[in-house]
């Protein structure tokens, strides 16, 4: 009896979990072994088929390298600027709230939105930072439209959008940092720099492997600002992994290669998520 | 317990009734028809009048029109709709997605649905080259309702500070090159005005197709299964696009954003624009400055693709429902209702008796620059499209903006994607 009832209390959200992610998971691992079918002409069983057609294509090694590039740049700097932040506003400062609210805001503001108010910071001519550069005589540059700069302007959004979340799980675990830590290091005489770099830091190592996690699996799954901001041009210059994935199953309808490339995504999930588990685990400290 | 049993009779009850108002619409033709705005705004809400109207005069017919977002979500959803199952007996969808739908069995062909005499004519009543979008294989499959062309628009004012005749605006190419390098002002460096502006965000095809065009050239065969990317008057009206950055000056090199050039143009940044006439209202009431609006520079000739939504029927619904279908988009596409259409929203009347309504006449009267994108009608042809139309267009983009960028030369990227285009339509010819 009781069996059932776990069951039972188990059954909401395993429902939900099939339904919505097993399920999906295991239908587009299916997928990506048929082509795609027409009503002249069904779907047929093409075995690696679509694998080798991924293999060949272009774009495909075009986004995954700008993939690379992306959570290189957006990752340890978006860390980096959250610790930084953290350490600033855990302190003491007059009119912290407002410091700390100041550097979450960014977190609460819709990706779309955010990305239409960037594209006129980026704009050539009338932009905000082609008004301010020209203040200093620098000659207009056009941003998006130049694929040396183009993805570089994705990374500082995005950057810009994720140090203020990451600040905040920086900040609970600052908080719960007992104060005679540091009164005992000052007394032992340690410079700051080494009670941060040899305590504090070890001790938000717990969090750091979190938010580690977090930004990679962001750094493939933000693209909304691409939509708006570029449409991932020019040619593909600022174009990512699931951006192209939607371009394949929406705007070419192929849904089989969009299976694919999927299947690929969250192969390459899997094993850095394994990865950083495994690896990263042993040197984490739990207090 | 009798709580329970209250409760449950209540339910039975009311769904009951539920299911016999279900039975007693169901009696009359039900249709439902989905419909994107590509520019935004007050649009749902004259579409809802529009059907109201109808709805009126047909009391038989009730219609469900359904926003369904823009051009590639209203694909999306109607075809999600018809594999579930779930009842679309038409739809507006982008011009150029025909070969998709053909593909995908999910359409007939009008020719098939017309029977009386009127209908026929009806058929032949739109303007020749909004239907190029619409006609493949000998048959008619979508009706225009909203369309658009490229047009030029040109700050007057401008044009009068840099000694150029504001009702004179350049027709050819070689005047576009010279008036652009008049009307470029620069401070050292920095440009404070550009001579002209071609968006090549968005939808560089688009605005591509009006200049291979104006060299003379097609960009697609009429059954949608050839490209001509490497034809070469192609190459040349790239490297001419090109060119207006990286040899004369007049426009900034690499890409030109489709989102914010309207900005551009209102704040003074550019004197010219390519634009869709879509915008037309929009910049109407947003000019601080005196601005005309002119038809696309010739080379060879003038041209332009025209753009935007046409009419569907959808196969998969009983003959009363097609009927009822037609009878709906003929509504929706009288001469009357297509002038309110237009002048209300900016987009084309379909139809040259359109322009002979007291309604368009008045307002192009008050107005002459609702009546260039018409007159450009008889230089237009068809937008960019293809079986695998996304993947073709994507890849044109791609060479588009490779060239300008100048990653690759206009004859390499054109060559490349006309290659990659050839593999894709092989087996469709």
């Amino acid at each position: 009896m009781m069996s059932v009832y776990g069951w039972l209390m188990f059954m909401p959200a395993a429902t939900f979990l099939i339904a919505f992610t097993y399920y999906p998971t295991v239908a587009t691992l299916a997928k990506s072994f048929y082509s795609q079918g027409t009503a002249l002409r069904a779907a047929e069983f093409v075995g690696l088929e679509n694998f080798e057609y991924m293999l060949d294509d272009d774009v495909f090694w075009q986004v995954a390298w700008n993939n690379v590039i992306y959570a290189a740049g957006t990752i340890p700097i978006s860390i980096a600027l959250a610790i930084a932040m953290a350490l600033w506003v855990n302190g003491r400062l007059p009119l912290k709230s407002i410091a700390r609210m100041a550097y979450f805001t960014p977190t609460i503001l819709p990706m779309i939105a955010v990305a239409n108010i960037w594209l006129f910071f980026y704009t050539p001519d009338i932009g905000l930072i082609d008004q301010f550069t020209r203040l200093f005589g620098i000659p207009s540059h056009n941003w998006l439209g130049d694929p040396n700069t183009v993805l570089g302007c994705i990374i500082v959004i995005t950057i810009w959008k994720e140090a203020g979340f990451f600040m905040i799980f920086y900040l609970a675990a600052l908080q719960s940092v007992s104060p005679e830590l540091e009164e005992a290091a000052k007394l032992e005489g340690a410079s700051r720099w080494y009670f941060f770099r040899r305590v504090l830091f070890q001790i938000l190592m717990p969090t750091t492997l979190f938010v580690l996690i977090n930004a990679v699996i962001n750094s493939f799954k933000l693209v909304d600002q691409l939509f708006i901001l570029t449409k991932g041009g020019p040619d593909n210059a600022s174009s990512l992994l699931l951006y192209y994935i939607y371009e394949v199953a929406f705007s070419f309808l192929d849904q089989a290669y969009a299976s694919t490339l999927t299947v690929v995504l969250l192969a390459v999930l899997a094993l850095i998520a394994i990865g950083q588990f495994v690896f990263l685990d042993k040197r984490v400290h739990y207090q | 317990m009798l709580r329970f049993l209250r409760n449950s009779a209540r339910k039975l009850a009311l769904a009951a009734a539920f299911s016999m108002s279900l039975t007693s619409i169901a009696a009359a033709v039900e249709l439902t028809m989905y419909y994107p705005v590509a520019v935004g705004g007050a649009l749902t809400k004259i579409v809802d009048g529009l059907v109201a109207d109808f709805e009126k005069e047909n009391p038989d017919i009730k219609v469900n029109a359904i926003y369904a977002g823009n051009y590639n979500d209203a694909r999306i959803k109607a075809l999600a709709a018809l594999k579930s199952g779930e009842p679309a007996q038409l739809s507006v969808m982008f011009s150029i997605d025909i070969y998709e739908l053909i593909e995908q069995g999910a359409i007939v062909a009008f020719d098939d649905l017309v029977k009386t005499a009127d209908e026929k004519a009806w058929l032949n009543s739109f303007y020749p080259a909004l239907m190029e979008n619409g006609r493949t294989q000998g048959k008619t499959w979508g009706i225009p309702f909203q369309r658009s062309t490229i047009v030029m628009y040109y700050n007057k004012d401008a044009f009068r500070a840099a000694g150029l005749d504001p009702e004179n605006p350049p027709a050819t190419w070689d005047e576009l090159v010279a008036a652009g390098k008049k009307l470029t002002k620069k401070n050292g460096d920095a440009v404070e005005q550009w001579g002209a502006m071609i968006p090549s965000t968005g939808y560089p095809y688009w605005m591509f197709g009006a200049l291979a065009m104006q060299n003379g050239q097609t960009l697609m065969n009429g059954d949608g299964n050839e490209t001509y990317f490497n034809a070469p008057a192609t190459v040349e009206a790239l490297e001419f696009w090109k060119s207006l950055g990286s040899d004369h000056g007049i426009m900034p090199s690499g890409t030109i954003e489709w989102g914010t050039l309207r900005q551009n143009f209102l704040e003074g940044k550019t004197a010219i624009m390519w634009h869709s006439t879509g915008n037309l209202t929009t910049v109407k009431n947003n000019a601080s400055f005196d601005f005309g609006v002119a038809m696309l520079p010739a080379q060879k000739r003038r041209g332009t693709p025209t753009g935007g939504g046409n009419f569907y029927i959808f196969k998969d619904s009983t003959d009363e429902e097609k009927a009822a279908a037609l009878k709906l988009i003929k509504f929706l596409t009288q001469p009357e209702r297509t002038g309110e259409w237009s002048m209300k929203t900016g987009y084309l009347g379909t139809r040259p008796d359109a322009y002979a309504t007291s309604t368009l006449q008045n307002y192009v009267k008050e107005f002459p620059p609702a009546a260039v994108a018409r007159d450009q009608l008889e230089f237009a042809t068809a937008e960019l499209s293809t079986y695998q139309t996304g993947r073709v267009r994507k890849i044109l983009d791609d060479a588009i903006q490779a060239a300008l960028t100048g990653s690759k030369s206009p004859a390499e990227a054109l060559g490349d994607a006309q290659k990659q285009a050839d593999r894709l339509l092989k087996r469709y010819r």
